[in-house]
């Protein structure tokens, strides 16, 4: 993160920093990995930072919080430029880059309502990333293509 | 002798078929044909049919257990949910578990997209999709392809219509699917409403040469095929439209005047009113052609799935 980053939001003792968000998804980012503030925690998210990378990043800090591995899955699709950052005790102890898997299961339900995997059968829904540049996803069972917006509009 | 790619293999989506598949298929329904009942027999004799159907269907089950008598086995299944445990809320999942264990293939129809590949997930035995929701019906998009070579010996450089329903009719996407091994133009004609989802011929657009109309007139004489689908009034919200578009899409002797002489007419049946049944005695109507060479592709693809060692 850069120093101006830096200056713009505060250091965290615990807790996670998705960083290098894609300008303006970090809203988004946040109802992915459903934090909503509700635990009390103290989140703080800064929208159009200036980043010499992409020009513009977000950035999310969540306090107390350890994204675990399903948790950056579902961030591949709306932020796979992203690198997940967690701290403890102030020292950055780890540092993922997010890739986008082969598949996404069990997080994203297909969004046609007349697929089986949104019926009452006992069915875990499984997203097929058909092509990692353009992130087009198809459903394994109803083989809809979809896009990232298909899923989170 | 060549591997026979279709032994104990489920036919889900005519995706999964290539082109060589296709080509074998239709090659074992021409050796088909010509043997005899007792050389037929041979093939799926003590073998079992199961058929599971959730919606109505006349051809395809009917079909498919005609070709599995003329191979000598037998056929059971559930061909009204209300008369089995389905009705008593049995799932989809035990529904297709028991009749695994009472078949040797189980023919599944469903009116929700994806229910085959749920299916070949618990089932040991092969699975054919017989109509999954709006997706896809594979074995007809088989039929229809053969049914073409065989009444206009090629498939390559015709022009191909498809009318009607083209949003909600599975088999519309399957032959387009299956089409996009040829070299065709397709044309196809449906009011705005039933358009086709491009969306979901995501993997052939760029394979497809098609072109969109609103009505049949300007193509009409360039079309070698026409393949006509039902519009389905229940999908319309506002019944004045439905009123405004049904008559347009009606074939009749007319219309057969200003095609093509050897314009051929399809359709996977059930019709209602979308062709005439002045039509029906025309060398034009091939539709019921297209149900009797059904009923031999269904036969072929049920004994190489169900036999190693042919071809």
């Amino acid at each position: 993160m850069s120093d101006a980053s830096q200056l713009l939001v505060r250091r965290i003792k615990d807790g996670t920093v998705i960083d290098h968000i894609e300008a303006g998804k970090a809203l988004v980012v946040l109802r992915i990995i459903d934090i909503t503030g509700k635990d009390g925690n103290v989140i703080t998210v800064a929208l159009n930072v200036p980043s010499n990378k992409h020009v513009k990043k977000d950035i999310v800090k969540v306090e107390n919080r350890f994204l675990l591995k399903y948790e950056t899955d579902k961030l591949a699709l709306i932020a796979p430029r992203a690198t997940i950052n967690i701290i403890r005790d102030y020292k950055l102890v780890e540092k993922r880059k997010i890739q986008l898997p082969d598949s996404i299961i069990g997080i994203f339900r297909c969004p046609n309502l007349k697929c089986i995997s949104n019926s009452e059968e006992d069915i875990r829904p499984i997203l097929d990333i058909v092509d990692k540049q353009r992130i087009i996803l198809e459903c394994r069972y109803c083989a809809r293509t979809l896009t990232i917006n298909d899923l989170v509009s | 002798m060549q591997r026979n790619s279709f032994y104990n293999r489920d036919i889900v989506s005519i995706k999964d078929i290539d082109k060589q598949d296709l080509e074998r298929v239709f090659s074992y329904t021409d050796k088909l044909r010509n043997f005899t009942p007792n050389e037929k027999t041979e093939l799926g004799r003590g073998r079992v049919l199961g058929s599971v159907f959730y919606e109505p269907s006349t051809r395809t089950r009917m079909s498919f257990e005609a070709a599995m008598a003329s191979l000598g086995g037998s056929s059971l299944g559930i061909s009204d949910p209300k008369s089995s445990s389905i009705e008593k809320g049995e799932s989809l999942a035990d529904t297709i578990r028991i009749m695994d264990l009472y078949s040797d293939i189980v023919v599944l129809r469903h009116p929700l997209d994806g229910s085959s590949r749920f299916a070949c997930e618990l089932s040991r035995n092969p699975v054919i999709n017989g109509g999954s929701g709006s997706e896809e019906h594979p074995t007809q998009a088989m039929l229809d392809l053969y049914t073409i070579i065989k009444e206009k010996r090629r498939i390559d450089g015709l022009n191909i219509g498809m009318i009607g329903d083209l949003k909600y009719g599975r088999t519309v996407y399957s032959l387009l699917y299956g089409l996009s091994y040829y070299d065709v133009k397709i044309h196809l004609i449906s009011p705005v409403s039933l358009k086709i989802r491009m969306e979901s011929l995501y993997e052939v657009k760029n394979k497809l040469r098609i072109q969109e109309h609103t009505t049949l007139e300007d193509i009409l004489p360039k079309l070698d095929i026409i393949y006509v689908t039902r519009i389905q009034r229940e999908r319309f919200p506002d019944l004045q439209e439905y009123e405004n578009v049904k008559g347009s899409y009606v074939i009749d002797i007319e219309v057969l005047k200003k095609a093509k002489s050897d314009v051929s007419i399809m359709h996977p049946m059930p019709r209602m009113d979308e062709i005439s049944q002045s039509v029906d005695n025309t060398t034009n109507a091939i539709y019921f052609k297209q149900a009797a060479y059904g009923k031999d592709l269904r036969a072929a693809l049920l004994a190489l799935i169900l036999n190693e060692n042919i071809s």
